[in-house]
């Protein structure tokens, strides 16, 4: 057992070794915390001011901080959406000696909303669906790079804005295993969990009352079940037909880039006598059109405001009848002189509210919005002021939102 | 509930040769508390996955009860993971925190409220069942998240290290707790540790896998009085057993300046292939400190005495017989002998005492194959 502090992380920030990790957690001063304890987690975990940034600290057995750790350096490096590892602290001891726990430290998502944050503002009608859509997304994903989670839950998950819909994040890996490839069996172990969970939580909610009164929760526990599949078989079923048909190759292709996936690789078999074709992607890829949006403009965007982005460049292209040179060339102008301006017209206070990408998406709702009230076309820049002034200032701040009122479930080391 | 049949269960992941688990044959009693142990590696955990329906059987079978579930979906297997996800609902009575699953089931209301007041009384818990899960204590909430799995009713209940989170003490007082529960309820249980210990103090029967392949299964005492082969032997016990290899000439076993007589029936058990070698072990509590004059006296050479105050523990190696000495060792892997002595006799650093094996608390292995000689 060390005496000393041992700090393992990527990059170390020295700032790391400023907090007082010789007092356990739970009494950690509040001058260090960037938020109250809050947070439904079967550990001790506090949010904490580092560098200008916020990350989260958990208190956690040793084999299983690492563990945690590595797994979800892993997923970072498979490019799944997950919170990111700064490190394992190990080897703490109070003033008089006795030995404290291990911590797992992840940055905070910047922009992320935990679902009872989601529940506990005004929620729009359909958010409960959505939410659903992106955990299933989510899912479909950790599963093709053979991530069996263990613990699916609405609270081991973190939800950013994705135009009208949500992007899902897994935050919590304690229980996960990176396998080669996942059996059947664990998949639908998997998916089991996470429907019983995510009934149990919404249950919770209506409990509380912070759920619409006619929602059917087991209902929308199939709902996860039924998006799973749907996306799992698009994504991985053979389909065979006529050597005649072979549109029906770029079809496939088309409907998987419709759905945000990339084909990276598609098995194609022809039987004996050549007559049936049958093909199955082998390889796909989550972000079509974010990455088509990172190579034209280098912005980092979720799959759906990338979308929304794109449409506009179409538009801008249209516009501007551009749509015969080299798409590089009008995307560098579009996001000099389209992007850029309508995002840097908001006044620096109320940056902090919505991610850049997810305030031009608004921007383009409320032009369309205003256009129509005025019967006009309203101009980009005067649609910016009206959306600042009218909507963003009425927004919240969703830069850190961190926990909400929850008891803390306490560990079985608490027994 | 209802017994666990492993039948010949086979696991082999694509691209490997070796299989992660080996034509498992074991059998689980009904209400038995079963443990896997063995070092990382040895197919415990996929032992336990393969019976949950995480894993494949590419060969053989699983049965719970007469059931045959090897192809069964998991939800459909009828057992519970213990501890794999507890977090307690705050807005839901702990009634309802404890009968949500059977309500997403469709259990009618009254056959809920039943199950949920039956486990409440187990778990000491029938008085806050209207309350909110923040009204209880830690250990009651803790109670609770056990109250979800018990009411499910499962035929088996599995446990995959649920303690490795914990330090020491805490793992010490939950391990007493689990397995008293588990005997309350009386339920089928199957529980994954690397820990030997608490493999010994946990289980109805243990069972001892490495490589893949089970090396044997039995009560604790079974596994501590007649280990099956040199590994159980080195891996059953703390501290370890000490285990050495001798040389065998005229009846008797030889290593150093040391002389064990054999029995004739072990002599007759030796084989050509153990050429002429005896592997013999001794726990630390089966040697007695005699004088250089007894036949069969071990001389050891006293490296570092260790004094818990109820008990006293000599670390040395073996004297007086030069590069031979590294041929005896702890079963735990150091080059060391282990003796256990009187606490208000202990030797001193650099000291040599002489211990002889105490009749009968001898276990000897075919030096090739490892496997337990009978005596």
């Amino acid at each position: 057992m060390p005496d000393s502090l041992q700090i393992t992380a990527a990059s170390p920030d020295p700032a790391l070794l400023d907090l007082p990790w010789h007092v356990p957690l739970e009494d950690w001063p509040q001058d260090v915390l960037a938020a109250l304890p809050r947070g439904i987690s079967r550990h001790v975990v506090r949010f904490v001011k580092l560098s200008g940034r916020v990350i989260a600290v958990k208190e956690i057995g040793e084999t299983v901080a690492y563990r945690e750790y590595e797994l979800l350096r892993a997923l970072s490096r498979l490019d799944v959406p997950s919170v990111e590892p700064v490190g394992v602290i190990n080897g703490r001891r109070s003033p008089d000696g006795e030995r404290l726990e291990a911590v797992l430290i992840t940055k905070h998502l910047q922009f992320s909303l935990p679902y009872r944050a989601l529940f506990s503002t005004a929620l729009q009608p359909h958010t409960t669906g959505r939410l659903i859509d992106a955990l299933a997304v989510l899912l479909v994903r950790l599963h093709l790079t053979g991530f069996y989670w263990g613990d699916v839950s609405l609270s081991n998950t973190l939800f950013r804005r994705d135009a009208e819909t949500f992007a899902a994040y897994l935050v919590d890996a304690e229980t996960g295993d990176l396998h080669e490839r996942l059996s059947d069996g664990q998949r639908a172990y998997d998916l089991e969990v996470a429907r019983v969970n995510i009934i149990g939580e919404l249950m919770d909610l209506e409990a509380g009352e912070l759920l619409e009164e006619d929602v059917d929760t087991i209902a929308i526990g199939g709902r996860l079940v039924e998006r799973y599949q749907e996306l799992w078989d698009a994504l991985t079923e053979s389909e065979s037909f006529d050597t005649g048909e072979r549109w029906r190759v770029a079809a496939r292709i088309e409907h998987l880039n419709e759905l945000g996936f990339d084909v990276g690789e598609l098995d194609i078999t022809t039987d004996v006598d050549g007559t049936t074709v049958s093909i199955r992607p082998k390889v796909v890829d989550a972000g079509h059109h974010s990455r088509r949006l990172m190579r034209l403009t280098g912005l980092d965007v979720e799959e759906n405001q990338a979308r929304r982005l794109l449409n506009d460049l179409d538009a801008y292209r249209a516009h501007a009848d551009r749509q015969g040179e080299d798409e590089e060339f009008a995307a560098h102008d579009w996001l000099t002189t389209v992007f850029e301006p309508a995002v840097r017209a908001v006044p620096r206070e109320l940056r902090g509210k919505l991610e850049p990408a997810q305030m031009f998406h608004e921007m383009l709702d409320h032009r369309w919005f205003v256009s129509r009230e005025q019967g006009r076309d309203v101009p980009m820049a005067e649609a910016v002021r009206s959306y600042v002034d009218t909507v963003l200032q009425h927004r919240p701040d969703e830069k850190a939102v961190l926990g909400v009122d929850t008891a803390v479930i306490p560990r079985i080391s608490d027994l | 509930m209802a017994t666990v049949t492993y039948d010949k269960a086979s696991r082999i992941y694509p691209g490997t040769e070796r299989p992660a688990v080996d034509a498992l044959d074991l059998e689980i009693a009904d209400g038995e508390f079963l443990v896997l142990v063995g070092p990382s590696g040895c197919g415990k955990s996929t032992s336990l996955r393969m019976l949950a329906g995480l894993e494949d059987v590419n060969s053989g079978r699983i049965l719970i009860g007469d059931r045959d579930v090897t192809d069964v979906q998991p939800k459909d297997r009828d057992i519970a993971m213990v501890f794999q996800n507890y977090a307690l609902y705050p807005h839901m009575s702990v009634a309802d925190n404890m009968g949500f699953a059977l309500k997403i089931a469709g259990t009618p209301k009254a056959d809920i409220r039943k199950r949920v007041e039956e486990a409440a009384k187990i778990l000491d818990l029938t008085e806050y069942l209207d309350r909110k899960p923040k009204a209880l204590s830690g250990g009651q909430r803790q109670r609770v998240a056990m109250g979800r799995a018990i009411v499910r009713q499962p035929q088996v209940f599995l446990m995959d290290e649920p303690l490795s989170n914990l330090d020491a003490k805490l793992r010490v007082q939950t391990r007493t707790q689990i397995a008293s529960l588990q005997r309350r309820l009386g339920v089928t249980t199957v529980y994954v540790t690397h820990d030997q210990t608490e493999a010994l103090t946990m289980g109805d029967r243990i069972a001892v896998l490495k490589d893949g392949v089970l090396q044997q299964v039995g009560t604790p005492r079974d596994m501590y009085d007649t280990p099956a082969n040199v590994f159980v032997a080195g891996f059953i016990g703390s501290p370890a057993m000490n285990i050495g290899s001798f040389q065998v000439s005229e009846g008797a076993a030889q290593l150093g300046q040391t002389r064990i007589p054999l029995e004739r029936d072990v002599i007759a058990a030796i084989k050509p292939e153990d050429k002429g070698h005896i592997t013999i072990g001794f726990r630390p509590e089966a040697l007695d400190v005699v004088t250089q004059a007894n036949e069969g006296a071990i001389p050891i050479k006293v490296v570092l005495v260790e004094e818990l105050g109820s008990d006293a523990f000599v670390y040395g190696e073996l004297a007086g017989a030069g590069a031979a000495a590294k041929d005896i060792h702890s079963g735990a892997g150091d080059a060391q002998i282990i003796v256990r002595v009187d606490p208000r006799q202990v030797p001193m650093k650099g000291d040599t005492i002489w211990v002889a094996v105490r009749p009968g608390e001898r276990h000897v292995f075919s030096s090739a194959s490892g496997a337990r000689i009978t005596v």
